[in-house]
C-alpha cells in the first residue's frame, strides 16, 4: 500500500505538471524569447523516434512538441518506429539526404554516419553548464572527433530484478556485489525452487546487455581500442564458464527467451531473479502487487576486473546537417532537456528513462520510490556497445548479429565447446571489423 | 516539269515505306499481341525482374544499409561457405521444407478425400477448414508462441494436470524440440491450402469414371490409384510447387516465434538473411544468403513440373 500511495503521488504530480497548461506554455514562450537559438522563419522539423513503451512518457513528449510549436511557431512532425526499424531508416535518410531532420534513436546511431550529423557542441555546452555537467558515458555516446554529433537524451537501464524474500531465504541479506556471490545466489535459488533466469535467446535488449556485462566483468573484450578482434582470450573462456554455471541453474527455457519472456514470467511470480529495465516493476504494480512489493533492484555485480561493467541502452538524438532548419532543431533539442520539460517527462516514464545530465539526480522520481533509485545511476555506470573499440557501424553490426549472445548460448547449451564457441564468434567479428 | 515528275516519287517513296512499316506495326495481328503484353511486361520487369536482378547484384558487392558498396566478386559467397551458421540455416531450411511439405501433402490429400464425401454441413466444414489459412500468419505465430511458452504452455499445463509429466516441456528452448515445434506450426497453417485446392481438383473428376470402375469391380484403393490419383496429378504438381515455395521462403512464423533461436537451431535462410542484411546492416551478405536460395527454389520447381507432369495432359497427347 505504501508503494501505491507513493506512486499515486508521483503520478498525480506528473499529471499536475503536464496539465497546468497555461503556465507551462507561458514558460515555453519566455524560454523561446531568451534561447540562444532562433528558429528559422517558417521552419518545420520532421522527427523520427522509437515507439514508446510507457504511454505517459509519449504523452509528455507530445506535450513538449505542442509547447514548442506554441512558443516558436515551429511544427515538429513526429514519426514513431520500432527499435529494429530506426537504424536502417535513419541510415537511408543519411545517405539520400532527405526525409527527416532529426532522429531520436538508440545506442550508437549518430556514430553510424558522423559526417552527416550537425555539430551540436554549443547545445551540449549550454546544457552541460546549466545542469551540472554530463555523465562520462554521455561524451562517449555524443562526441566524435572532438565535436558533439548527438545529444544523449536518456538511458534505459538493465539491472538486477530480484524477489526480496527468495533472496533472503537463499541466505543473502543484501544483493551480492560480486560475480562469485551472484553465482552462489543463483545456485541457492535453484535449490530452493525459486529459480533465476536470464535471456540467452535473440533478445536484442535483455540478452545483449547482461551477456556483455558477463563478458566484460571477467575481462573479456570483443575488440581492443584499435578495433582489433581479441575475443579469443583466457578471460573470455572464464566468462563462458561463468555463464554456463549460471545457465545450469536457470529456470528451463532461457535459450528461447526474447525481450518480453522474463517480464511475463517474473510478473506471474515463477521467476525470482532476472535482469531487466524497470518495466517488470511497473507491470507488477499493476498486475501482481504481491510481486511488486516483494521485489527490488540492484546494480549488476562486479566481476574479477574490479569495476562496474554494465551496458545499458542509451537514446541519443541527432540532427542531420542537411536540414533546412538547423537552429530550430538545436532549439528543440535544448528545449527537450530543460528542467521544466525534462523533469515531468522523466517522471511520466516512471524510471524507464534515466538522465545523462547530473543535476537531474535530484528529480524526486528516483527517491519517491526507493526501489527505483538504482536506475538513477545507469547513465553514470554504462559502457558503450563498442567496448574498448570504436563506437560506430561495426559495433552496431556486431550487436545486431548477436555475436556475443550466440557465443555464450553456444557454449552454455552445449552446442559447442569453449574453443568452438569462441572460434565462431571470432570469425564473425573479424569479418565485421575488417 | 520533267524534273518535278522525276523527283517527287523518289522523295515520297521512302516516306511511304516508313508509314507503312509503322501502320503495319499498329495493325498487324502478331504485333498487336505484343502491344497488349507490354503493360504486363513492364510490371513484371519493374516489380519482379529488376528487384531480383538488384538482389543478385547486391550479393556481389559489400553494400551496407545507407551506403553503396563496391563490386567484390564472390567474396560474400566465399565467406558464407565457411560460415557454420549459414550451413546450419541451409540444413534447417531443407529439413523444414521437406518434412513440412510431405506432411502437408499427406494430411491435405486425406482431408480433401474426406471433404469430398457426402457429409452433413459440408459447406460449413469446408469453410471452417480454411480458417488456419485465413488468420494472419503473425497472429497464428503469436498464438503458437504462447502454446509453446516455456512456463505458460497450455500443453505442458494439461499434461502436468493429467500427471503425465512433472516438468514443463521446453518447446522452444531445446534445438530439436524447437525445430519440430516450428515445423508443426507451419504444417497447421499450410494444410488448408493443400486440402482445399486438392478438393477443387477432386470435384473435376467425372463421377462416371468411378461408376464404370465400380461396375468393373474395382476396390476403393484401385479407384483411388488408377482414377483419382492420375487425374489429380496436375493439381498436385501446382499445389506442391506453391507449398514448397511458401515453406522454403517462410519468415514470419519463425521470426515471431524464435527469431532463429535457440542458438540458431531454427534459423532459416530467410530469417538469417534478414538478420544479417537488415538488422546487421550487411546488405551485401544478406543478399548473398537470399540469392543462395534461388538454386534450391529452381530445383523444387523443376522437380514439380518435369517430374509430376510428364504425362502430357496439357497437350492432350499420349501418356509417356
Amino acid at each position: 500500500m505504501k508503494d501505491l500511495s507513493r506512486r499515486t503521488f508521483v503520478q498525480a504530480s506528473t499529471a499536475a505538471a503536464i496539465l497546468s497548461s497555461s503556465s507551462f506554455f507561458d514558460w515555453a514562450k519566455a524560454w523561446a524569447q531568451t534561447a540562444p537559438w532562433k528558429p528559422e522563419a517558417g521552419a518545420k522539423i520532421n522527427l523520427m523516434r522509437w515507439r514508446r513503451f510507457v504511454e505517459a512518457e509519449d504523452a509528455a513528449f507530445m506535450k513538449m512538441v505542442a509547447a514548442f510549436k506554441a512558443a516558436t511557431g515551429v511544427e515538429v512532425t513526429v514519426v514513431n518506429e520500432s527499435f529494429d526499424d530506426i537504424q536502417p531508416k535513419a541510415s537511408v535518410v543519411a545517405n539520400t539526404g532527405q526525409g527527416l531532420d532529426m532522429v531520436w534513436g538508440l545506442y550508437s546511431l549518430p556514430h553510424l554516419f558522423p559526417q552527416k550529423c550537425l555539430d551540436q557542441t554549443d547545445v551540449a555546452d549550454y546544457l552541460g553548464k546549466k545542469y551540472g555537467g554530463w555523465a562520462p558515458a554521455a561524451e562517449m555516446y555524443g562526441k566524435s572527433g572532438g565535436k558533439w554529433i548527438g545529444i544523449p537524451v536518456a538511458t534505459t537501464g538493465g539491472l538486477m530484478n530480484y524477489r526480496i524474500s527468495s533472496m533472503q531465504k537463499a541466505g543473502f541479506k543484501e544483493f551480492p556485489k560480486d560475480t562469485a556471490g551472484f553465482l552462489e545466489l543463483v545456485k541457492a535459488l535453484k535449490k530452493n525452487n525459486t529459480p533465476a533466469g536470464f535471456a540467452l535467446g535473440h533478445a536484442s535488449g535483455d540478452a545483449n546487455t547482461w551477456l556483455h556485462w558477463a563478458l566484460w566483468s571477467h575481462g573479456g573484450q570483443l575488440v581492443d581500442k584499435d578495433d582489433k578482434v581479441i575475443i579469443n582470450s583466457p578471460e573470455t573462456a572464464k566468462a563462458l564458464e561463468f555463464v554456463k554455471a549460471l545457465y545450469e541453474n536457470f529456470i528451463p527455457g532461457t535459450a528461447s527467451w526474447n525481450d518480453s519472456s522474463n517480464n511475463k514470467i517474473f510478473v506471474s511470480g515463477d521467476l525470482h531473479l532476472t535482469s531487466n529495465g524497470i518495466s517488470v516493476y511497473v507491470a507488477a504494480q499493476k498486475e501482481n502487487k504481491a510481486v511488486a512489493e516483494d521485489m527490488d533492484h540492484a546494480y549488476m555485480p562486479i566481476g574479477p576486473v574490479g569495476k562496474p561493467t554494465e551496458l545499458h541502452l542509451a537514446f541519443p538524438i541527432l540532427t542531420f546537417n542537411f536540414t533546412k532548419a538547423p537552429n530550430a532543431c538545436k532549439a528543440f533539442t535544448a528545449f527537450m532537456l530543460e528542467a521544466e520539460n525534462y523533469n515531468p517527462w522523466v517522471e511520466a516514464a516512471q524510471g524507464y528513462l534515466s538522465h545523462f545530465l547530473l543535476a537531474y539526480d535530484k528529480n524526486p522520481v528516483w527517491t519517491a520510490d526507493p526501489k527505483r533509485t538504482p536506475y538513477r545511476d545507469v547513465s553514470k555506470r554504462t559502457l558503450t556497445p563498442g567496448g574498448l573499440g570504436s563506437l560506430g557501424e561495426k559495433a552496431a553490426a556486431a550487436v545486431a548479429d548477436f555475436i556475443v549472445v550466440d557465443m555464450f548460448a553456444n557454449y552454455a547449451t552445449g552446442r559447442e565447446d569453449v574453443k568452438g564457441a569462441i572460434a565462431v564468434a571470432e570469425r564473425q567479428a573479424k569479418r565485421i571489423y575488417r | 516539269m520533267v524534273d518535278v515528275a522525276e523527283k517527287t516519287p523518289a522523295r515520297r517513296a521512302p516516306q511511304m515505306m516508313e508509314v507503312s512499316a509503322w501502320s503495319q506495326l499498329k495493325s498487324n495481328r502478331n504485333w498487336l499481341g505484343w502491344w497488349f503484353m507490354l503493360p504486363a511486361l513492364g510490371i513484371l520487369i519493374l516489380f519482379l525482374a529488376y528487384p531480383l536482378g538488384l538482389g543478385v547484384w547486391l550479393s556481389f558487392t559489400d553494400t551496407k544499409i545507407g551506403r553503396s558498396g563496391v563490386f567484390i566478386g564472390l567474396e560474400n559467397y566465399e565467406w558464407l561457405q565457411g560460415d557454420s551458421v549459414f550451413w546450419l540455416s541451409v540444413l534447417n531450411t531443407l529439413l523444414y521444407t521437406i518434412v513440412a511439405s510431405i506432411v502437408k501433402f499427406a494430411a491435405g490429400l486425406y482431408l480433401a478425400l474426406l471433404l469430398d464425401k457426402h457429409i452433413p454441413f459440408k459447406a460449413l466444414i469446408r469453410a471452417a477448414v480454411l480458417i488456419p489459412f485465413i488468420v494472419p500468419t503473425v497472429l497464428s505465430a503469436i498464438a503458437f508462441w504462447w502454446i509453446y511458452d516455456s512456463q505458460f504452455s497450455i500443453i505442458s499445463w494439461s499434461l502436468k494436470k493429467m500427471g503425465l509429466i512433472t516438468q514443463n516441456i521446453d518447446f522452444l528452448g531445446d534445438p530439436w524440440n524447437a525445430r519440430w515445434s516450428t515445423i508443426f506450426a507451419n504444417i497447421w497453417r499450410g494444410v488448408p491450402f493443400v486440402a482445399i485446392t486438392l478438393l477443387a481438383g477432386l470435384q473435376t473428376v467425372s463421377p462416371s469414371l468411378y461408376e464404370a470402375a465400380t461396375l468393373d469391380g474395382a476396390t476403393p484403393w484401385q479407384r483411388f490409384r488408377h482414377i483419382t490419383y492420375p487425374l489429380l496429378t496436375p493439381i498436385i504438381a501446382v499445389v506442391m510447387t506453391f507449398s514448397v515455395l511458401f515453406t522454403f521462403t517462410d519468415f514470419q512464423l519463425i521470426w515471431a516465434m524464435t527469431r532463429g533461436g535457440p542458438v540458431n537451431a531454427t534459423h532459416l535462410m530467410a530469417t538469417l538473411s534478414y538478420q544479417r542484411g537488415i538488422l546487421g546492416g550487411q546488405l551485401g551478405e544478406g543478399a548473398a544468403i537470399a540469392t543462395a536460395m534461388i538454386p534450391f527454389l529452381l530445383g523444387a520447381i523443376m522437380i514439380s513440373w518435369f517430374g509430376l507432369q510428364r504425362r502430357k495432359w496439357q497437350q492432350g497427347s499420349d501418356n509417356d
